[in-house]
């Protein structure tokens, strides 16, 4: 017998994953994992921003988030300091800011383990309609611009030359991380979101041939760790957000032993 | 810094005789924080003729391939394209991750899509029709050089620019690789702009070298540009005279008086 609560924990956790898992196929290829966490360190800040605001908490971390995005690109196109030193500072700045703001505000500093390792099972209808509207909108996006994306992603300059639109390409490709980070910082917390990212991007890896095959198959080990990362959590009374994660884990490692494609003698 | 100019560059009128006029770059500038990168930059490229960037690492070679290419604007200067030009490009720094699986089939048909006849039919023609199906992270560095030549041969370019076409290649590699290089000039009468800091092979396979030390040092055929006081201060007189015999033996290029004569004259 399934609850309510729970099956729009598993249908929010799906959304999410099923989305993260191409975006981050993108942020391995791209090595982008620390603008994930850039992203999602700044969650906090987003809450205090909705409470000022009066908006609801995932709103207020999207706009964060998408804030954060676009801060990192004008920081990036200036060249004065390397990316992942960029990051790191926005990363940590946000969080310790974050972390001050909710400190200060009484009505926040009780929900702080649920932004910081998530909150899935209290995901709600309007919950459910942020996460799947914002799926929804980020692979139809994806879907369009996949081919000069992935262009870019294999040599920038050499897809400008070819006429793809690569700073467009890449300030959007950051905008659709930004958005799904904020809907989804309800299923892991903003420790754990970039893992939805990262860990079944990698698992499906060795799995695949194709660009295509490792984001579907990104996509699907995501899924699998929420459904079974969920019933773990029912059944073994586990924390559910860290449960996905662990799940995911356990599949990256299993695959580790997969042979995978071997590499070919060449001249 | 006009004393920097030893040799001029040639003048349009000069070469009126020569092909169709592909790229010209006029007078360009480009300053990173206090330093000249480029320092009053003339550049050009002919219809048929393998022009040779030279220089040191860092000497702005590449930075000058990029203004050249739109991917980065001068600070002054213009940079002039004949009408709807293509150019095909390949790039110094194609390393792909083992984190994308990428077929060579694949990575061919990134700008646009092409049947695979004609893939294989770019690939032949580079020599590497037996990598179609490989993924681009197994495949040797000699091969990466020749498949990225086929992407750049698919745009049926009218200019190709090469960055350091085979950097990490053996030397015993090398050669065919400049000789595919003329072939391909031969059989489409493209232009070709090559950048090299490797000084041997390329001086052979070239019609006109403009060395290059964030101004143009000196430009003119092989020959000429050895010999030249400038060049020589830049890599050294043993390994100009060196290069200088090389070329000698290897052209029978007997034409001692410094003269400038029309590259096309002796291409073969």
């Amino acid at each position: 017998m399934i609850d309510d609560f729970f099956l729009r924990a598993i249908l929010g956790g799906l959304g999410v994953a099923l989305i993260a898992g191409p975006l981050g196929c993108f942020m391995v290829w791209r090595r982008m994992a620390y603008f994930g966490a850039a992203l999602s360190h700044s969650a906090l800040l987003g809450v205090a921003l909705g409470l000022a605001l009066g908006l609801s908490p995932t709103v207020g971390i999207t706009l964060m988030c998408l804030g954060v995005a676009l801060l990192i690109a004008a920081l990036e196109r200036q060249r004065r300091l390397p990316s992942d030193t960029i990051m790191g500072i926005v990363a940590h700045g946000a969080l310790a800011f974050g972390l001050l703001a909710v400190g200060m505000m009484e009505s926040l500093r009780a929900d702080l383990i649920g932004f910081l390792f998530g909150d899935i099972l209290a995901i709600g209808e309007m919950d459910l309609v942020l996460i799947y509207g914002a799926a929804i909108a980020v692979g139809v996006v994806l879907l369009a611009m996949w081919r000069p994306l992935l262009s870019a992603t294999v040599h920038e300059s050499l897809a400008a030359v070819e006429g793809a639109p690569v700073g467009r390409v890449r300030l959007l490709y950051m905008l659709l991380i930004a958005l799904v980070v904020g809907v989804g910082m309800k299923v892991v917390g903003l420790l754990l979101i970039v893992s939805l990212f990262l860990i079944p991007a990698a698992a499906a890896r060795r799995l695949s041939a194709t660009p295509e095959q490792m984001a579907w198959g990104a996509a699907a080990i995501g899924a699998v760790s929420v459904v079974l990362g969920l019933l773990a959590s029912l059944y073994l009374d586990t924390p559910s957000g860290p449960s996905i994660v662990v799940v995911a884990t356990i599949i990256f490692a299993a695959t580790l032993a997969w042979p995978g494609r071997s590499a070919r003698r060449s001249a | 810094m006009a004393s920097g100019q030893h040799t001029a560059p040639p003048k349009s009128d000069e070469r009126s005789d020569a092909g169709e006029r592909l790229i010209e770059a006029r007078d360009l500038c480009l300053r990173y924080a206090a330093r000249h990168v480029l320092d009053h930059v003339d550049m050009d490229v002919t219809r048929g003729e393998i022009v040779t960037l030279v220089g040191l690492n860092g000497c702005g070679k590449s930075t000058l391939a990029r203004v050249l290419l739109g991917l980065v604007a001068p600070d002054s200067g213009t940079v002039w394209r004949a009408p709807d030009l293509r150019v095909g490009y390949t790039p110094q720094d194609l390393a792909i991750d083992r984190t994308l699986p990428l077929t060579v089939a694949r990575f061919l048909t990134l700008g646009r899509s092409v049947p695979r006849d004609r893939l294989i039919e770019a690939l032949g023609e580079v020599g590497a029709e037996g990598v179609i199906d490989n993924q681009l992270w197994e495949i040797s560095g000699g091969e990466l050089h020749r498949v990225a030549l086929a992407r750049a041969l698919l745009r049926e370019p009218d200019l190709l620019v090469l960055d350091e076409p085979v950097a990490g290649v053996d030397v015993s590699r090398q050669a065919d690789l400049y000789d595919l290089i003329a072939r391909i000039r031969d059989r489409r009468g493209c232009g070709v702009l090559l950048i090299s800091h490797d000084l041997n092979l390329v001086m052979a396979a070239t019609d006109r070298v403009v060395c290059l030390n964030h101004h143009v040092c000196c430009t003119g055929r092989p020959m000429e540009v050895v010999r030249d006081p400038q060049f020589q201060a830049l890599f050294g007189a043993s390994i100009a005279q060196s290069l200088a015999v090389y070329r000698h033996d290897h052209d029978h290029d007997h034409d001692d008086s410094g003269r400038v004569v029309s590259a096309e004259e002796e291409t073969p």
